[in-house]
């Protein structure tokens, strides 16, 4: 559907409607065990990050951005990822985790403020978080042109915001990417807000997807809360890297159900009634009717799925409070491969002066 | 063979190409040009487009690609027209390449070399002066590399190449076709964090580094007619710092002297300064002296000598010193 979609005209890509009947045309070929398996996906993806907001309101973790709202535009582009290619998110991004496997207990490290939780299992191409909004995009298009170099059947995924769009290295990179042709797939998730500034302030664009073209490149915009969709363009810009034919820039047309951070209140730069439209799409009771129309959410299905999340994020949570906090030794040991001496005479002192503290 | 810095640093590349194919070459103009100081030369048509390649006209994506080559396997070098742009890639440098490895926890590093050509006497435009290595000095995770020979430009390249964490490369553009030296043919390392003592002396140590130690050298042969035998250490490697040196040969001599083109305030003469009082003040017989360039911009061509450094003025500094 790449290219039928014209950014210009402001024409969006969805598959399933609000009610949650499914566009036959551009229905992805899923089987039922997928489909249910994308919706537990959501499903745990909402509930770790409703977890994570209580664990911040108690003081047991640190402040985190919510991924309230995204789980569609997340879980759906990963459900796509294949374990060859690389993924670069940005700091929202906790089903795309969910989706690739990342045990949650990274997760809940990483914001509890444990480096430990970005050390990413050998097995995962899962990128570090950078929290410079969009200063990533550059990696994932030097990586690409390393699998290009290489001749790898592989393409570097990049997710970041609306505001990033904004950033030289937004431009820089996709600039890049096109002069290269690298196999990139670019997904901004247009949640409608960097922090409490609005998309039309970010750009006089009418649409993010058309940045692309100038780029000398195809984008597209797709319904962020509908997961169907997000899987069949991610889908679909994948296998068009994979195979030569270059990057694509997919916007994921959102909204952000909760503050930027934990830090944020978003009350003092929208009004209820708007969040109340954009509730009214959720994108989980979406993929819910969806389901339900298929006759795949039978029985005790929902209470299974959600008894399952609730397993596996107690379990992470208790995993990421018991790890014991980094040893002097453990912060000092990554900065270079080999400490040089001067490293080593600063580690000794701290040792010494916590010695002397701790009396 | 005889060579000047631009031949040796090209042959050091030519050389690391060949032998390893991770090793892969990008920058503005250095494909088809062969770079504006024809540093790359000979590479585009060795080894393809495809590992020499010719950017978009864009320091931080093209510092911010080397660094995803080199978290996926390779092992980039990337050049940087001049010191004065690399201002443009100074969030990709310091945001992320020096901090991937401890970000990761050790699984995403950074081999990566940035190359730069830095520093004044060439009578350049505004921004084609620049010898900021201090910003890049007080950045864990970097090593600052600095050489003043082509020898030592060849072997501390390969080193720098071959290193695991990412280099800032600064080429003295004031030597790079200042004079030869016989280089060998064969790839060798100088090693990263060891300074080099270049002239044994006695009663002062000059420490120095890139277009600096043959001004330093210049200086001492001045002061020689005096009685005067500095010691001249060439640090070579400023990031991680080889203390060690300084601090032995300064505990012998009894007087430091720090000598740098960068401006005073906060150059790196502050900390080899700070360091020596700390650890062996009680063992110096005069105080520390750094002569450097001015706090100001350095001026255009018409002006660059106020600020540039001669033997001479280094020379008159020695002789205070050693008055004191």
């Amino acid at each position: 559907m790449i290219g039928k979609f014209d950014p210009l005209k402001g024409e969006r890509f969805q598959v399933l409607g609000e009610n949650g009947q499914a566009n036959p045309e551009w229905e992805p070929k899923l089987s039922g065990t997928e489909l249910q398996k994308i919706y537990s996906l959501m499903v745990t993806t909402r509930a770790a990050d409703l977890k994570a907001l209580k664990l911040q309101r108690q003081g047991r973790m640190g402040t985190f951005a919510p991924s309230l709202g995204h789980e569609a535009c997340q879980v759906g582009s990963a459900f796509a990822i294949q374990t060859k290619d690389w993924v670069f998110p940005y700091f929202r991004d906790l089903g795309t985790y969910v989706t690739l496997g990342l045990p949650l207990k990274y997760y809940f490290l990483y914001w509890m403020g444990n480096e430990e939780g970005m050390h990413i299992p050998k097995d995962l191409n899962i990128f570090t978080i950078s929290v410079p909004v969009g200063s990533h995009l550059p990696h994932a298009v030097g990586c690409a042109m390393a699998m290009k170099l290489r001749k790898e059947a592989a393409a570097a995924i990049a997710y970041f915001g609306d505001g990033a769009t904004s950033e030289g290295d937004f431009s820089e990179a996709l600039n890049f990417a096109g002069v290269f042709q690298t196999p990139n797939v670019f997904i901004c998730i247009n949640n409608q807000y960097a922090i409490s500034t609005p998309v039309r302030r970010q750009t006089a664009a009418k649409t993010l997807a058309q940045k692309a073209l100038a780029f000398g490149f195809q984008g597209i915009q797709v319904d962020g809360n509908d997961a169907l969709a997000m899987y069949a363009a991610t889908k679909e810009a994948l296998e068009k890297a994979r195979s030569g034919g270059g990057p694509t820039l997919i916007e994921a047309f959102t909204y952000r159900m909760g503050n930027h951070t934990t830090s944020d209140d978003a009350s003092r730069y929208r009004t209820e009634a708007e969040v109340g439209e954009w509730a009214r799409r959720d994108p989980l009771e979406r993929f819910k009717l969806y389901l339900k129309d298929k006759n795949l959410s039978e029985g005790s299905f929902e209470d299974r799925v959600q008894k399952e999340a609730d397993e596996l994020i107690t379990k992470a949570v208790a995993e990421a409070e018991d790890t014991p906090p980094p040893s002097p030794g453990d912060i000092f040991v990554h900065t270079y491969k080999e400490m040089p001496p001067d490293l080593a005479e600063q580690l000794s002192e701290l040792r010494e002066s916590l010695k002397e503290e701790r009396k | 063979m005889m060579l000047n810095m631009v031949q040796a640093l090209n042959q050091a590349m030519h050389g690391e190409m060949d032998k390893d194919p991770r090793v892969v070459v990008l920058g503005e103009d250095v494909a088809v040009d062969g770079g504006v100081f024809r540093l790359t030369e000979g590479l585009l048509e060795k080894f393809g487009p495809e590992r020499v390649i010719d950017t978009p006209l864009a320091e931080s994506t093209l510092v911010g690609a080397a660094i995803g080559m080199a978290v996926a396997g390779l092992r980039p070098i990337a050049e940087i027209q001049f010191m004065g742009f690399i201002y443009l890639a100074i969030n990709q440098i310091i945001s992320h390449a020096a901090r991937l490895r401890n970000r990761s926890r050790g699984r995403f590093t950074v081999p990566l070399v940035i190359r730069t050509p830095y520093g004044a006497g060439v009578r350049a435009l505004e921004h084609h002066s620049e010898s900021t290595e201090a910003l890049f000095c007080q950045i864990p995770g970097l090593k600052v590399v600095v050489p003043s020979t082509p020898y030592d430009a060849k072997g501390l390249l390969l080193a720098s190449i071959r290193d695991d964490d990412p280099v800032i490369f600064l080429e003295p553009t004031k030597l790079y076709r200042a004079g030869r030296q016989e280089v060998p043919d064969e790839l060798y390392e100088v090693p990263l964090g060891k300074a080099k003592t270049v002239r044994e002396g006695e009663g002062l140590t000059v420490v120095a580094w890139g277009a600096m130690i043959p001004v330093a050298q210049k200086a001492a042969e001045i002061v020689e007619k005096d009685g005067l035998f500095p010691e001249i250490i060439d640090l070579r490697t400023l990031a991680p710092l080889d203390r060690k040196t300084v601090l032995e040969s300064v505990k012998r001599t009894g007087r430091l002297m720090v000598v740098h083109e960068a401006p005073k305030t906060c150059g790196l003469g502050a900390e080899i300064a700070a360091f020596v009082a700390e650890k062996a003040i009680f063992q110096l017989e005069a105080p520390i002296i750094r002569i450097t360039g001015q706090d100001i911009t350095v001026p255009l061509a018409k002006g660059e000598d106020y600020y540039y450094l001669s033997p001479e003025r280094v020379a008159a500094g020695i002789k205070k010193i050693m008055e004191s």
